[in-house]
């Protein structure tokens, strides 16, 4: 008899389940402090009773965040929008890849070798990555637009001014909204710069974390969250010229560059370590294989065991949760439409909060091992995925006479919304490797791991080798998401890619 | 089962009124067809019975006829049931479903001539084939009172006939929106004639013939 088992789809499914759960019998999941839920208690209470009288810090605090994240989304906007016009070129394609692969606290990390913590570390932190990945997303919207008017348009009507009636005036909505979802994304970049010493959020988050102040921290992330939500309240079109002139002198001066670190970097400090040393390519390759498997391989190992648990567990709190938003289970009535909304809320805080601040958080709460990290990635892309399926299935009408509850989950929504939420998983699959290699930080031993402790012993050959291996772990497994998505012949469309 | 009453139903779209005031009373054991022109109304008073008669289990056939594409012929025709088991059970059905269920939807799709398609994806089917298990659907439902919208329209000749049979046999009582004038006259015993959202002819079958039916489109 043939059933269920036989859909490419459950099997691929079934694949990544079984080895999420061969990964997980080899991470460590533990929780090591004496009295974690005392700690959870604790910080509850800070957000409950928040302390908004740090007014002072917290406003300086809030300010910088968001004019990080302006400066650096919009110049991220402006060179990818001329660069997905070229991205038919295998060069710009490339490039753009490359630069989108290392997460923009290892780009961070990079500038502040050279330009210290000036602000041009975190602007230019945002920018890069973000160009790379504004590049792509505007290029397959410009795909999708309709290539008749352009075909039609008299001879010598000028390229710039055809572009512009004709591909460009099409794609703008959809350009504006990714933009402008991209901009909340900047905002959680920028706020997490702070944990490397960039004056935003995270800075002063790590401070009162430190100091025990969670009365400080509860107001930090409640402000964090108001502005998010509110984000399409005071982003207004007209008034963004205004935002995008005055960000760039609200970023706050920092420490002045010293031009000669630039120049070490370049000619000393990325230099291998044998080859500074005249020790030729012999002693390249003995270097080279030390790195690898001291660090390199372990670091691999265990990012993606880290990954592959996270992302089904991320798949499964998905689908769990996206009832929450859809109308379908909610009601469309008085009642369901506050249902609805709450659910909104418990999605936008999930959402909301940056991977790295949630493992940040846990890990001060239940000490270090796997569980903060799997936890937090779980928790933060299952509520954009969660979302993004509730509003999918808004779009389905059912019949007059479709069961309710669970039978209605299980036999009319789930099958019809299980192809957009796969593939909508694989675009995350990438994301969640980046970030779980850039958790390491937090001292988790995955690759960031290695690349800050080879930044703390000041050695900036071994770090960039690894950053470029996470780069082509990250590439890697773009690729396979790629492939997966089209041999399950999952179609998607771009203007709802998170 | 007591006759089923419509009485001055009206149903409106914002503010343009699209069917009625009309009333309308069907007596147990009458197949009626409901005929005119597209956009008559036909549509939104199956619709409007649909609602009206909600507590007598009405099996509906919709002309987009709602089923899930990514799922399996036989599946769709198991959700026409659902409400006859508990929830673990379809669950457990929609992982691997059990041997009477799968006996008893054999034989349905048996004799609409499809049977042999039963584990594909619906999704995969003609708009015919599709047809024909939203069909399944509704007599899998079973109960006593059938309203179907144009459930034949994607068939032709003998598939046609063997469908209208099957839904006919199925339901002692139905209404269906039918557009083929000689199919509805052969498989109803009523023809109720719309035209700009009111009833415009109610005659017994026997009465009528093509010809009487035409100034209706």
């Amino acid at each position: 008899m043939v059933s269920m088992w036989h859909s490419a789809t459950v099997r691929t499914s079934l694949g990544f389940i079984a080895l999420a759960a061969v990964c997980a019998l080899f991470a460590d999941f533990q929780i090591s402090t004496q009295d974690p839920w005392q700690e959870v208690g604790r910080l509850m209470l800070g957000l409950v009773m928040p302390d908004f009288l740090a007014v002072d810090f917290l406003g300086q605090a809030l300010l910088r965040t968001l004019a990080f994240a302006f400066v650096g989304v919009g110049l991220g906007a402006l060179v990818g929008l001329p660069l997905a016009l070229a991205f038919h070129s295998a060069w710009v394609r490339t490039g753009c890849a490359f630069v989108r692969a290392i997460h923009e606290l290892f780009w961070a990390l990079i500038f502040l070798q050279f330009f210290g913590l000036h602000p041009l570390t975190g602007v230019l932190a945002i920018a890069i990555p973000y160009a790379g990945i504004f590049a792509k997303v505007y290029a397959e919207i410009f795909d999708e637009t309709d290539p008749q008017p352009a075909r039609v348009l008299p001879p010598d009507s000028g390229r710039i001014s055809g572009l512009a009636f004709t591909r460009l005036s099409q794609a703008w909505p959809h350009l504006v909204s990714y933009t402008a979802y991209r901009l909340e994304c900047g905002l959680r970049s920028s706020a997490v710069l702070g944990f490397v010493g960039m004056p935003t959020l995270g800075y002063y988050l790590e401070s009162a974390f430190a100091q025990g102040a969670y009365g400080s921290v509860g107001a930090l992330l409640i402000l964090f969250y108001v502005l998010i939500a509110t984000l399409r309240l005071w982003v207004r079109p007209r008034l963004l010229p205004f935002y995008l002139l005055a960000a760039p002198f609200l970023l706050g001066s920092g420490l002045p560059i010293m031009w000669s670190n630039v120049s070490r970097f370049f000619t000393q400090d990325i230099v291998p370590a044998p080859l500074r040393q005249g020790e030729g390519l012999t002693g390249l390759g003995t270097w080279l294989w030390e790195l690898l498997t001291t660090q390199a391989l372990p670091g691999i190992w265990h990012t993606l065991l880290l990954t592959q648990v996270a992302l089904v567990i991320t798949g499964a709190l998905a689908m769990a949760l996206f009832p929450l938003v859809s109308h379908h289970f909610t009601g469309r009535h008085f009642t369901g439409r506050v249902r609805g909304t709450l659910g909104h809320v418990v999605l936008v805080v999930m959402r909301s909060t940056p991977e790295y601040l949630l493992a940040f958080i846990l890990l001060q709460l239940w000490g270090p091992s796997m569980l903060p990290a799997v936890v937090a990635l779980a928790l933060h892309n299952g509520g954009i995925i969660a979302h993004l399926v509730g509003q999918r299935s808004n779009q389905l009408t059912l019949r007059q006479d479709a069961p309710r509850g669970l039978d209605r989950y299980a036999y009319e929504i789930a099958p019809r919304v299980y192809g957009p939420f796969l593939a909508l998983l694989f675009y995350r699959w990438e994301i969640i490797m980046r970030e779980t290699a850039i958790l390491g930080i937090l001292g988790i031993a995955t690759l960031g791991f290695y690349v800050d402790s080879a930044i703390q012993e000041i050695r900036f050959d071994r770090a960039l080798v690894l950053i470029l291996i996470t780069a082509a772990l990250n590439i890697g497994v773009d690729i396979l998401a790629r492939r997966l998505r089209a041999r399950l012949r999952l179609r998607h469309t771009v203007h709802s890619e998170p | 089962m007591n006759a089923l009453a419509l009485r001055d139903a009206v149903a409106e779209y914002g503010t343009i009124r699209v069917l009625g005031p009309l009333s309308l009373t069907l007596a147990p054991g009458e197949h009626v067809a409901l005929v005119g022109k597209s956009g008559a109304g036909k549509s939104t008073l199956l619709s409007v019975m649909f609602d009206r008669w909600r507590d007598r289990h009405p099996a509906l056939m919709p002309q987009e006829l709602g089923l899930v594409p990514t799922l399996s012929v036989f599946h769709n025709v198991y959700m026409g049931g659902l409400f006859r088991h508990r929830g673990w059970y379809n669950l457990m059905t929609l992982v691997r479903p059990f041997g009477r269920d799968v006996q008893t939807i054999k034989l349905l799709l048996e004799r609409l001539d499809i049977a042999d398609k039963c584990w594909t994806a619906v999704g995969e089917l003609s708009g015919g084939e599709r047809q024909r298990v939203a069909a399944a659907r509704a007599i899998h439902q079973g109960g006593d009172l059938l309203l179907a919208d144009e459930p034949v329209s994607a068939l032709d000749g003998p598939l046609a006939e063997q469908l209208m049979a099957a839904l006919t046999t199925a339901y002692p009582t139905a209404v269906l929106a039918m557009h083929d004038v000689e199919l509805a006259l052969r498989f109803t015993d009523r023809v109720v004639g719309i035209a700009d959202g009111c009833i415009a002819l109610d005659e017994p079958s026997h009465r009528l013939n093509a010809q009487d039916l035409l100034p209706l489109y």
